[in-house]
């Protein structure tokens, strides 16, 4: 009997099939949705895009970070600062910021990497703290009350409102493409074979010589440096920016979380599903308030404590099917391992 | 013919994934010390950690005072009267000889054993009593987690492996109390990889190959051809 | 003298920081459990101190008669019905928990009673102060931090004086063996949260009292109760009191230097300590 090891599988490449027709399709989209239709799908993709970024943090490198608000709230104020007061031209700042979100992200990691697992996540939520507390004290840009985009730099991102709306979303869905791309991406080398590792056994995967504080370092730099990207182009949208916003925990880590555990920590396919549920809840909820915040709470703990893959571990647990071929199969002659 | 103190019926015991125990049954007497021998992974500490309730299974499969007790969670099982001395002594690290001492008769059933009673009887943990337990060489960490599960005045005491990385004049020194400890009616079963140390302060002997009892025989009479063939599986 | 009194009155501040992290520390010492929703406990007391004592028209502190042994209830309830079931070796699950724990209590803070800022009212004792040369000791500051030092001192007498602080040392080693001892690990917990809210229901109420509140600042108290044992240093119950009047110092003299530092100068200590003594100050254990 020959076996082969394949990383796909015919779920795998459906889904590659599907998901080329409806990148093709979203791209569309400003011919065929409205203008609200685009925001909310915008939203969607800035939230996928963090919920992945923070499941690559958590549920692969295992760094439960409670604090990545300090890179969006980083990369809303650094956008705006690049803009109004260095005049850089909106377009062009974005992936500055990304760059200084890195850069940022660097000693910040040095610092507190020496925390470990709980205390390291208070430490996360201590430094976007910091930022935010030092964000209220820069006048130049609006203090505690924050400040708003300028109308002249609007108007240079593009010409006319339609084509600001179609600039801001093809932004969101390019990041969103860019973060599962490098997500998948760094799944399917080595350095993704080492966070697997490293989740499943940190001792085990040290004695295998896998450099366990560079692996997470590189993570936490890269993850950030996205993250600020993404904050950028939230605030970009907002076109009005303010501390209590930029660095709100809420907003930018729990809601995030609650969308990583609904849909299935430690999976690619999880962070999507999560986000769709949760702006289905929005929608559909959104009229209740604090109701609805609440309500959210209550499936967060229940998914937790009932089903702690999430829906996407739920889905896997039946099926075995795997929408982005990452782990290796075995195949033999029987057509049964092949799905 | 007065009733087992404890009765082990059809019992099928995993140890995670992994089935450890097949269809075991065996019993023990009021006041009777039973020994279990058998090689490593033979099934003897699942079988320790099943009575004492820290594996759950079948609840009829274990009968202790003519009670289904299988499926109890071990603090329930204690209270009930069974005190474990686990394999590798397992002290509390954060706790002194005397406070690991006062912990194992935090239950308060009434008995013979008391703290005076335990310095009586190992008198090097009275000088210690003070020290923080994991200080405590080997041999004396023993004595410490005998005298806790004996502070729980048990009816029914299961050692599990005591002399395990003890040297020879310690495990000496300990096998000498034994009787002292059980002399008063108190059931026993006793894990040994000694086989020798077994016999001597058993009644009877029950010898586990593979999960299975491939031997059951009373300590005085049974042979060491017997025994080899049991314990190796020939 | 301005900065003598900052630092007599940052040390006074510190015994509520103290408070709030004695509660963090004794769940994390027993059960490795970090409660992301502890700061929002800390203000549901100062709400159920709100209700009480204009419920009943009684003094706040009379109030804690009822607010304490209120807590304590919800801490065994919430223990033994939830978070239980999310021990373990994993860091997520209570984690999460907790997180949306936090975002419940939150929202129903602001149903019930809106997000209008609250204060209880203490009568003549919140100004009333005691004249030491130059410096002025108000009564309330100085109560509260003879409170904080007494109640970790308790605590500290329960731990290795009693046979519940036994039962938590055991079950925090050895949750197995423990059982073996006739200790229900379920209950054990559940007393251990039950204490921890005990002492949380006096923060809040001392927070309430101290200063205004509303349902959103249960983040900012975590976080200081947090940085109060991380100062102090694990397993160390009087290091967590030297961690909340280091704390409390760090914000007191932020503030003499400029007012809307306060906040951050604490920030800023904790992560220096972090850089040199990534332990804490006194640490006892990992």
């Amino acid at each position: 009997m020959t076996h082969a090891v394949t990383r796909s599988s015919r779920t795998s490449r459906i889904a590659a099939v599907v998901g080329v027709a409806l990148l093709l399709g979203l791209a569309a989209a400003p011919w065929w949705a409205g203008r609200a239709d685009m925001r909310l799908m915008g939203e969607i993709f800035l939230f996928l895009s963090l919920a992945t970024l923070w499941n690559l943090l958590a549920g692969y490198a295992g760094l439960v970070s409670v604090g990545q608000q300090a890179y969006v709230g980083l990369g809303g104020y650094s956008l705006f600062a690049l803009t109004i007061l260095a005049g850089v031209p909106a377009i062009w700042a974005i992936p500055l910021v990304g760059l200084l979100g890195a850069l940022v992200a660097v000693p910040v990691a040095v610092l507190i990497f020496r925390l470990r697992g709980a205390y390291f996540a208070i430490g996360t939520w201590v430094i976007a703290e910091v930022f935010r507390l030092t964000a209220a004290q820069v006048s130049v840009l609006g203090g505690g009350s924050g400040t708003s985009l300028p109308a002249d730099v609007v108007r240079d991102m593009a010409e006319g409102r339609d084509a600001r709306e179609a600039l801001a979303y093809w932004l969101a869905l390019g990041v969103a493409v860019l973060v599962l791309g490098l997500a998948f991406a760094i799944l399917r080398s080595r350095l993704g074979l080492a966070l697997t590792a490293l989740r499943d056994n940190e001792l085990a995967a040290r004695s295998l010589g896998i450099d366990i504080w560079r692996t997470k370092f590189i993570v936490y730099v890269a993850t950030a440096g996205l993250t600020a990207m993404i904050g950028a182009l939230i605030f970009i949208q907002k076109l009005r920016i303010s501390p209590d916003a930029a660095f709100s925990v809420n907003d930018w880590t729990a809601f995030v979380i609650f969308i990583v555990v609904i849909g299935g920590i430690g999976t690619l396919e999880g962070p999507i599903i999560g986000t769709l549920v949760f702006f289905a809840l929005r929608e559909i909820l959104a009229d209740l308030g604090t109701i609805y915040l609440i309500a959210l709470g209550v499936v967060a703990i229940v998914v937790m404590l009932r089903a702690p893959a999430g829906l996407w571990g739920l889905i896997r647990a039946r099926t075995g099917a795997e929408l982005f071929p990452i782990s290796h199969r075995v195949r033999g002659e029987t057509q049964q391992g092949d799905r | 013919m007065p009733d087992p103190i404890l009765e082990i019926t059809a019992l099928d015991a995993y140890y995670a994934d992994f089935q450890a125990l097949y269809d075991l049954s065996m019993h023990v007497m009021p006041g009777e010390v039973v020994a279990i021998i058998g090689a490593n992974g033979a099934g003897k500490t699942t079988l320790m950690r099943s009575v004492s309730g820290l594996i759950r299974n079948a609840p009829e499969a274990i009968r202790y005072r003519g009670e289904a007790i299988g499926a109890l969670r071990a603090d329930q099982v204690a209270a009930r009267g069974i005190a474990l001395v686990p394999e590798g002594r397992l002290l509390f690290p954060s706790l002194s000889v005397e406070e690991n001492l006062l912990i194992g008769g935090q239950m308060h059933r009434p008995g013979p054993w008391s703290l005076e009673r335990i310095y009586a009887l190992f008198p090097i943990l009275q000088e210690r009593r003070h020290v923080p337990s994991t200080a405590l060489s080997g041999g004396q960490q023993q004595m410490v987690a005998i005298g806790r599960a004996l502070m729980a005045n048990p009816d029914l005491l299961l050692l599990d492996e005591i002399s395990l990385g003890l040297a020879p004049v310690i495990i000496k020194t300990i096998y000498e109390a034994l009787p002292g400890i059980v002399g008063q009616g108190m059931a026993a079963v006793i894990v040994e990889q000694d086989i020798a140390k077994a016999l001597s302060v058993s009644t009877r002997v029950y010898c586990l190959q593979e999960g299975r009892t491939a031997l059951e025989g009373r300590s005085d009479v049974v042979t060491r051809e017997a025994i080899a063939a049991a314990y190796f599986g020939m | 003298m301005d900065w003598i009194n900052a630092i007599v009155q940052g040390t006074l501040l510190g015994g509520l920081y103290a408070l709030f992290a004695a509660g963090l520390s004794l769940i994390f010492g027993v059960m490795r459990l970090v409660n992301i929703a502890h700061g929002d406990l800390i203000v549901l007391a100062a709400y159920l101190g709100l209700s009480v004592s204009t419920g009943l028209g009684i003094h706040p502190l009379m109030a804690l008669a009822l607010v304490v042994p209120i807590m304590a209830a919800i801490g065994y309830v919430l223990q033994r019905g939830i978070l239980n079931r999310t021990l373990g070796d994993d860091l997520l699950p209570p984690l999460l928990v907790t997180f949306g724990l936090s975002v419940i209590l939150q929202n129903a803070l602001l149903e019930i009673y809106s997000a209008d800022p609250q204060k209880l009212q203490a009568g003549a004792i919140e100004t009333a102060s005691l004249q030491l040369g130059p410096l002025a000791l108000g009564y309330l500051p100085l109560l509260m931090f003879v409170c904080s030092v007494a109640i970790i001192a308790g605590l500290q007498w329960m731990f290795y004086h009693t046979a519940l602080g036994r039962a938590f040392r055991a079950t925090s080693d050895r949750q197995d063996v423990a059982q073996l001892m006739g200790l229900n690990r379920a209950h054990v917990f559940g007393l251990a949260m039950a204490l921890a809210l005990a002492v949380t229901a006096v923060a809040g109420v001392f927070l309430g009292i101290r200063t205004s509140f509303d349902p959103s600042i249960g983040g900012g108290r975590l976080i200081f109760g947090f940085e109060a044992v991380i100062i102090g240093g694990l397993g160390n119950i009087w290091g967590t009191l030297a961690g909340g009047v280091v704390l409390g110092i760090s914000q007191s003299i932020g503030a003499e230097i400029n007012p809307g530092w306060q906040v951050l100068a604490g920030h800023v200590v904790f992560l220096a300590i972090i850089a040199l003594r990534p332990r804490g100050l006194f640490p006892r254990m990992d």
